[in-house]
């Protein structure tokens, strides 16, 4: 008899048990004979010219490994889309805490005074820590004009539109920094000799990013390199691309010590030192009738990338696409840019530009809705965009989308208008709080942009073993967000077995094929469905070698294969969607394969006297295709949710001459658990073609909707116009404040 | 202050003896000296709670907690929950709850979790989210912690 499917079921997390027993190895738990602590000295000015580094007296540095951009075997560049980024500052200073030399030695204490008797002179330049220094210019920091990368996308003719229109709303809103702030804080181990090549353990995302940085940073073929993945203690796009810095510091301790070097951050430098969310600012005008109908769309989006370019352009093009969000709109008008300033590289964070974008035009669409006198629901629904219609970049929507249903659910599980006039009404007498709810629309892309896919050309494996289950290898990283568990029942029922018989292999270069980056809500949907090919290639080969019949046991057939002709695997290549277009020159096409669709409803209590907000109630209502895993699914909203939360309310990073200030859990607030309302969660199963078993992406989702979702709610409570996240209560104080005087 | 003094405790029900200096954290001497790497170290200042374990039944953040204070002390940690293999009702229900995501705060969110049903063996919703309130978890949104505790409540066995 086949095994009940896994897929749709809640079965229990398949690290679980290590997990809640402490048994979990995170890197920090791993030592080796004759191992040294690294520790990384970095810059105290955010510009400026390195004229000496002094060592001061006190400890015995002859004891002391030291490695300075002289010592770097191979290319002093963190490889990623520009080569712009060095591991260690030579002689150019381009924002505070930049790297500048490692040191190393067995005992913690002792490091940590030499950091202290380490002094640079430093000749300081000029900097630049605002969008609009940087655009005016004054001073150029980066390239001919402080831009790393600019997009126009867009269709019909928007000065037209505008020329004609009844209406035009303006509006600008502005996101701050945020701190991914993962509990586990940054950290590698590794080995490195001419014998035995570079081996790093560690804290990440992605560890064939850092197996090809390495190459280049020891200019070694990359058979000699090999990255380990420990179990991760949380990412959020925190640990993509920084990762590969402090393995290639750890790596280079270790050469050049010839001992296992390990290099955990600590919370404050794994704060100031490690990537944020981008800041950005958005300008949105908007042409409308007066039935609510868009006629004109044109925005101008702009993110502050930092010092070096990283993943700027990829974060933009996604923010940019967002923009426009759910509606149709026959004349678009989208410019984006990302643009250079002396503060440390911004970087990927749950969500990778959209949640900006898509918290200025959710913001924005209330105040639309107003200026013309419509229900904020109301005029979303005259522009939803429906089956067939196209998007800012031209993608001819293809999934089965109904916003009206998903809207329709989402206002009726939290009682929208009934509270919309009861609130509105209570509003009005007098009191200490105020209570208000508001909601957001949006859409996520799940995958890479554009042809993003084909140029990954991931891969995964699967293997037959000996004892008859069935390992599965890939790259993908479990970081939380439940890899190992929806793999499993992914592979299980592909292949007809239970959960048990199916292993999964921990993510190491020298054992799995390369299946791409942990990012982009990409791991269930892209790489899941490369799984499901994989195992049906597993099962075909047994069958074709005749080991399984039709109804036979697939342990069985594993087994007697393996005895009889040695180890067995399937494999699968991801294979461009013929149908797909996409033209990277003029970004125009099918932006992304499929998207998740979302209302969410926040309801929110201000209190006038401390201007602290509340939220009393939220209801996430989506559609992800088929979801594999209830229990996990759920919870992925509610952590992104939670998350999202603190942007919109508490996370404020407080710079200080392009530096960090509030750099310590005690003063960067993060939500507790006494701070989260209750957080209600829907799925609408609308399945997708292409996705394993019919799933779409669902990670960063639930980071759009919650900022604008609270500002609405906020705007319905006080009537104030919140266009800035996050809405502390100095800033509520002020707009209300203004608003009365 | 001497350099060195010798601690005498007890750790999951087995007597410890370690010489070090009086001011080093319980928490590195129990992750570095005694290998007991279930706890976790989130921040090093007492915001987090990834480092928590159960002192003379209290919890603790051992990042805060000055070895010397704790001679003659019992100290539990996530090691020493679980009766060899059988889950304490905590753990269990974590698992089933999907309280646990990334596992980093799970170790101190297991051991509040049990110490505050050890203190109130059925809290209200409130006083679960006030009893957790020291433990910071980045992944899950706390609903699925709040579950597990209410779950554990209802099948923990009389201990
Ligand atoms: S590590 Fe002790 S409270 Fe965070
Ligand atoms: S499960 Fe990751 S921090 Fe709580």
């Amino acid at each position: 008899m086949p095994p009940v499917p896994a897929i749709g079921r809640a079965i229990p997390r398949r690290e679980g048990v290590a997990k809640v027993t402490g048994r979990a190895r995170y890197v920090d738990d791993l030592s080796l004979p004759g191992m040294l602590h690294g520790l990384t000295v970095r810059s105290p000015v955010p510009r400026g010219i390195i004229r000496a580094v002094h060592y001061g007296a006190g400890v015995p540095w002859d004891e002391i490994t030291v490695v300075t951009a002289a010592d770097i075997p191979g290319r002093n560049v963190v490889a990623l889309i520009l080569d712009d980024q060095p591991y260690l500052a030579a002689d150019r200073i381009n924002h505070a805490e930049e790297p500048i030399l490692l040191l190393a030695h067995a005992d913690k204490q002792l490091l940590e005074e030499a950091r202290r008797l380490v002094t640079f002179d430093i000749e300081p330049l000029p900097a630049v820590f605002t969008l609009d220094d940087a655009l005016s210019g004054a001073p150029i920091i980066w390239g001919e004009n402080n831009l790393f990368k600019s997009y126009f996308v867009g269709r019909g003719d928007v000065d037209a539109a505008f020329a004609d229109a009844p209406i035009v709303v303006e509006g600008v809103y502005e996101t701050g920094a945020q701190e991914q702030l993962y509990i586990e804080p940054n950290g590698m181990l590794a080995v490195a000799g001419d014998a035995s090549g570079v081996t790093v353990w560690g804290s990440m995302q992605c560890p064939y990013y850092i197996h090809k940085a390495i190459a280049g940073l020891f200019a070694m073929p990359l058979e000699r390199i090999r990255v380990v993945q420990m179990e991760t203690g949380g990412g959020f796009g925190g640990k993509e691309e920084y990762p590969s810095i402090i393995a290639g510091h750890a790596a280079l301790l270790a050469w050049k010590s010839g001992r296992p070097v390990k290099m955990i951050y600590d919370r404050a430098e794994d704060m100031v030192a490690t990537t944020k969310r981008h800041p950005s600012r958005t300008r949105h005008r908007t042409a409308v009738s007066r039935d609510g109908t868009l006629l004109g769309m044109d925005i101008d989006f702009m993110i502050d990338g930092g010092a070096y370019c990283t993943l700027s352009p990829v974060v933009l093009s996604r923010g940019t696409i967002h923009a426009s969000g759910p509606y149709f709109c026959p004349n678009i008008r989208i410019r984006g840019r990302a643009v250079a300033t002396n503060l440390p590289p911004h970087g990927a964070f749950r969500g990778f530009g959209a949640p900006q974008s898509i918290f200025a035009l959710e913001r924005h669409m209330d105040r639309v809705a107003a200026a013309i006198g419509l229900q904020p629901d109301e005029l979303r629904r005259r522009n939803f965009i429906r089956p067939g219609q196209v998007s800012a970049v031209g993608q001819v929507m293809a999934d089965r989308v109904d916003m009206d249903a998903i809207l329709d659910r989402a206002l009726d599980m939290a009682d929208y208008h009934q509270k919309r006039t009861r609130f509105a009404a209570a509003n009005v007498a007098a009191g200490r709080t105020r209570k208000g709810i508001g909601f957001a629309t949006f859409m996520h892309g799940a995958g890479f942009t554009g042809s993003g896919e084909d140029h990954l050309a991931s891969i995964v494996s699967v293997e037959a073993t000996a004892d008859g289950t069935v390992r599965v290898l890939s790259a993908s990283t479990e970081i939380g967000q439940g890899t190992n568990t929806i793999f499993s029942q992914i592979a299980a029922d592909a292949l007809g077995v239970d959960v048990e018989a199916i292993e999964i292999a921990q993510p190491d270069t020298a054992v799995v094929p390369n299946s791409g980056p942990t990012v982009a809500s990409r791991t269930c949907m892209v790489v899941g469905k490369l799984l499901e090919t994989a195992c049906r290639n597993l099962r075909a080969a047994l069958t074709d070698s005749g080991h399984l019949a039709s109804d036979g046991d697939l342990r069985q057939a594993c087994r007697a294969y393996v005895r009889e002709r040695g180890p067995l695997r399937a494999s699968a290549h991801y294979q461009p969607n013929e149908a797909a277009r996409w033209d990277d020159e003029r970004y125009q096409g099918d932006a992304y394969g499929s998207y998740a669709w979302a209302a969410y409803v926040a309801e929110v209590t201000v209190d006038l006297v401390t201007f602290e907000t509340r939220i009393d109630d939220f209801v996430a209502v989506q559609e992800v295709g088929r979801v594999i895993h209830p229990v996990l699914a759920t919870g992925q909203i509610e952590g992104g949710v939670a998350q999202a939360i603190g942007w919109a309310l508490y996370e404020d990073v407080v710079w200080r001459e392009g530096r960090m200030a509030n750099s310590q859990m005690t003063n960067y607030i993060m939500p507790t658990s006494v701070d989260l309302p209750p957080i209600r969660v829907h799925f609408e199963e609308v399945p997708y073609q292409h996705g394993p078993a019919g799933a779409k992406g669902i990670g960063e989702l639930p980071m759009d909707g919650p900022a604008p979702a609270i500002a609405n709610a906020i705007a319905h409570a006080t009537g104030v116009d919140v266009r800035r996240v996050p809405f502390t209560p100095e800033m509520l104080a002020h707009l209300v404040e203004a608003a009365g005087a | 202050m001497p350099d060195a003094m010798e601690v005498s405790f007890v750790v999951n029900a087995g007597a410890v003896q370690v010489t070090t200096h009086p001011m080093a954290r319980l928490l590195d001497v129990l992750r570095t000296t005694l290998h007991l790497t279930g706890t976790k170290e989130g921040c090093g200042e007492g915001e987090c709670g990834a480092c928590g374990v159960l002192l003379d039944g209290r919890l603790v953040n051992s990042c805060l907690v000055p070895i010397g204070q704790v001679n003659g002390s019992s100290v539990t940690t996530i090691e020493g929950v679980a009766s060899g293999e059988q889950l304490h009702a905590v753990q269990q229900a974590f698992i089933d709850c999907g309280g646990a995501q990334c596992g980093i705060c799970t170790p101190g969110m297991v051991l509040a979790a049990a110490a505050l049903l050890d203190l109130n063996p059925s809290p209200s919703l409130d006083q679960i989210r006030i009893g957790l309130a020291g433990n910071l978890c980045r992944c899950t949104g706390y609903m699925r912690i709040f579950e597990a505790v209410v779950t554990a409540m209802r099948i923990k066995p009389a201990s």
